[in-house]
């Protein structure tokens, strides 16, 4: 797992390896050889030392005075541009800083944080640009959601230059490597952004192996990516579209699977869109009995089970209160009115960490129970499982 | 003499209390609801000044043999390490950034440029002093555990030496803070846990060997030829800051008609007792702006009190809502001069040295006129 935006300040937080960060250091800030670059992994070898200097910071906190991007302690990205894709959705491209590694799967998801009237807010998106060997931006691509402050704020209020926060990518859903030779994609709506960074990725290789993307979305003009996935049809005689739009033809029936892919039971299946889609999904392939070749993309948590309830103290505000087993540690928290950090509120991108000093917690989403002292729990996702402490 | 009933003391009635908390906890609803960029920008822009004034300052001080440079460096290093410490750090630390939810202004995280490590600066200020503010036995932060500052604190011979150790104090300030979380008192009196006295001792001799290492060894080095000059100008930027945190700490707390309170006043304390604690134990002082920012808003003490964690440069927008408040409810509020109030401090420190109604410390406490005459009132219809 990657480097999420946690609160740690102790130790620079550099990924091992990253060839970009470790050079962009080597280029810019010490004149170290090759031999430093080479030895990646140690990154950057005058950072001990300077942090004497700089100590209680890091050298990082004065560089980034310098590029805003020079900073490693907490990941961030410009916005190069941003780019509109239909009436509601657009691909914004960032390039990352510091600490940023490009070595992410085609199908993996980042999270970002944003500034908004003074308060970072945070969601996690789906890389649509196909990790690269040599690579300076990275891209997402944001439907504007009606109720979503964030997705509308992506798509029409980023501008160029703009600073974010940043989360190492992450996620099970990617294109495995080599990829199978028959794969079927079903998406619905912005469901299709992992995917064409699977289909990026296959293109530019050329090892598209027999690939059916069956895709819905409202009209034609509501299709992300509509002309380049066409452009794959023609190019790649292997790679067949199925491109529906709900509001003539209605939701994808799975019973019309077998005209629209007939040997969908030979195919590892990939898919990601709304709530409905992945649930019929999950019980069509569950009921041919191969629940084994379907991956699912999930966005947003979904809690299947319940904590026993306790009473909570937040230790560093005073606050008290006796939760259900149903909410989360961080509602409850905001209900008292105590600043909790929050960022993606469904368990993704760990900003909500805090430590908890004594007790026991569970996880909404496995039911997973965790007990002890001075853990880290996210709040987000987790509800009390008895009576515990939390340092908030 | 100590209150052991705040609402007593201040002739509200319980109703006219509780009124008043939801009077101060609308207050801070309002002020809450409307933090937005504006204050984040502030804090961000304050952070970057305080970072480039320090940069500045190291850069200067590598001609520190030059007395002008030695002068300017010092400067301007004596005021980053003052940023730093109060309007930056003591801020951020209390929580007053948090809303922003940036992990790298957040006072889980802060850690500031002084020997205390910032856990334990959390818990002997956030904690104990905002919580238990001027009750006696409960806040160490009266007398700090070697100073004797009022009547209500039981006179020890080591007092005489009182207008000694203020000054000792006040120099070597940041020494005195980093020794607080240890409760001397505590230690003196044998209730310390060893156990935890070792851990806060590690962790402090770990910060106090980065700091005194950065500013006493590693930067004098940096300069090669000019460790001397370099070395005295750093010695110096933090006997600037120690000497003005104090001045700052000590005008906010001992001035004439602040109030100290015994331990049953925290029986069933409600909210608007406690806000009503904090604001009789706390004094402002005026000043011009930038003197403010110096002092990180601290010269708003009575509003810091009552919400330490909102921004400071909320402050003042806040002190016009609660002096009117307090005007409505009769409720003292102390306000007056740095220089004045500094004197009223130094005059108690020194008075305080002989134990009460001895030597120079026969006179016996002034009396609000008013309020006694109130009390007699009310003592007349009572009967």
């Amino acid at each position: 797992m990657g480097a999420v935006p946690g609160f740690k300040i102790s130790a620079p937080r550099l990924a091992a390896g990253t060839a970009s960060a470790a050079a962009a250091l080597a280029g810019v800030a010490v004149t170290a050889g090759s031999r430093a670059r080479r030895k990646a992994p140690a990154g950057r070898p005058l950072m001990g030392p300077s942090a004497r200097f700089t100590t209680p910071l890091l050298p990082d906190d004065y560089l980034q005075l310098i590029n805003p991007l020079w900073s490693a302690r907490e990941l961030r990205g410009r916005v190069e541009r941003v780019e509109p894709e239909t009436d509601d959705a657009a691909t914004v491209v960032i390039r990352p800083g510091w600490g940023w590694s490009y070595t992410y799967q085609p199908g993996q998801y980042v999270g970002i944080g944003v500034s908004i009237d003074g308060r970072w807010h945070w969601r996690s998106y789906s890389l649509t640009s196909p990790p690269k060997r040599v690579q300076k931006h990275i891209a997402i691509t944001v439907k504007a959601m009606p109720e979503g402050f964030l997705s509308g704020h992506l798509v029409r209020g980023l501008a160029p230059g703009t600073i974010v926060r940043l989360a190492l990518p992450q996620g099970e859903f990617v294109l495995p490597n080599p990829p199978p030779g028959k794969m079927l994609f079903l998406t619905a709506g912005s469901g299709i952004t992992p995917v064409i960074a699977m289909l990026r990725t296959l293109d530019r290789r050329a090892t598209m192996p027999d690939v059916v993307l069956v895709h819905s979305a409202p009209h034609e003009g509501a299709v992300l990516f509509r002309k380049e996935l066409h452009g794959f049809a023609e190019a790649h005689e292997r790679f067949a579209l199925v491109e529906r739009h709900t509001s003539r033809d209605g939701r994808l029936n799975f019973a019309d699977l077998e005209t629209l892919c007939p040997d969908w039971r030979d195919r590892q299946v990939w898919a990601c869109g709304p709530e409905k889609l992945l649930n019929d999904a999950e019980s069509h392939w569950k009921q041919a009995g191969l629940s084994g070749v379907l991956h699912l993309e999930r966005f947003g948590a979904t809690f299947t089970s319940g904590g026993e309830g306790g009473h909570v103290r937040y230790a560093v505000s005073g606050k008290e209160v006796d939760i259900d087993g149903a909410t989360t540690l961080l509602e409850a928290g905001e209900k008292e009115g105590i600043q909790m950090p929050f960022g993606c509120r469904m368990g993704i991108c760990h900003t909500c960490t805090v430590r908890m000093v004594s007790g026991a917690v569970r996880d909404l989403r496995s039911g997973e129970e965790t007990s002890g002292e001075n853990t880290n729990i996210q709040t987000c996702v987790t509800a009390a499982a008895g009576d515990c402490v939390l340092e908030v | 003499m100590a209150v052991s009933d705040v609402k007593e003391y201040a002739h509200l009635t319980q109703a006219q209390v509780e009124q008043l908390g939801r009077e101060f906890d609308a207050i801070r609803k309002e002020i809450e609801d409307s933090l937005g960029e504006d204050d984040a920008a502030y804090i961000r822009k304050m952070i970057t000044l305080q970072r480039r004034l320090a940069v500045a300052a190291r850069v200067t001080l590598f001609a520190s043999a030059f007395p002008p440079a030695w002068l300017a460096g010092t400067a301007m290093l004596g005021v980053a390490k003052i940023l730093e410490n109060i309007e930056i750090g003591h801020n951020v630390m209390h929580g007053q950034w948090d809303w922003m939810n940036d992990p790298e202004i957040h006072s889980t995280t802060w850690e500031w440029d002084t020997i205390q490590p910032a856990d334990q600066w959390r818990h002997s200020h956030n904690y104990i002093h905002h919580t238990f503010t001027n009750v006696l036995g409960r806040d160490n932060d009266v007398g700090y555990g070697i100073l004797r500052v009022t009547r209500d604190q039981q006179w020890r011979p080591a007092h005489i030496g009182n207008p000694v150790w203020n000054l000792l104090l006040a120099t070597l300030f940041q020494w005195g803070v980093g020794l607080h979380d240890l409760d001397i008192e505590a230690i003196r009196t044998g209730r310390k846990d060893m156990g935890e006295l070792r851990r806060q001792l590690k962790q402090l001799g770990r910060k106090v060997r980065k700091q005194a290492g950065k500013d006493y060894l590693l930067f004098p080095l940096l300069t090669g030829p000019f460790f001397m000059t370099t070395l005295t100008a750093n010695m110096t930027a933090n006997l600037m800051r120690n000497l003005w945190a104090y001045l700052v700490i000590f005008v906010d707390h001992f001035p004439d008609g602040v109030t100290y309170f015994t331990e049953e006043e925290l029986e069933n304390e409600t909210q608007g007792e406690w806000y009503l604690r904090q604001i009789l134990g706390s004094a402002n002082f005026r000043a011009r702006k930038l003197t403010h920012v110096m002092a990180g808003y601290l010269s708003y003490q009575v509003e810091h009190h009552l919400y330490p964690d909102l921004p400071s440069r909320r402050y003042p927008q806040i002190a016009r809502k609660t002096k009117a408040l307090c005007e409505e409810y009769k409720i003292p509020y102390i306000l007056g001069g740095l220089p004045g109030h500094y004197w009223q401090t130094f005059r108690t420190i020194c008075k305080m040295s002989a134990p009460n109604g001895k030597l120079w410390n026969k006179d016996i406490p002034p009396v609000d006129p008013e309020r006694s005459q109130r009390h007699v009132r009310e003592m007349a219809n009572a009967a």
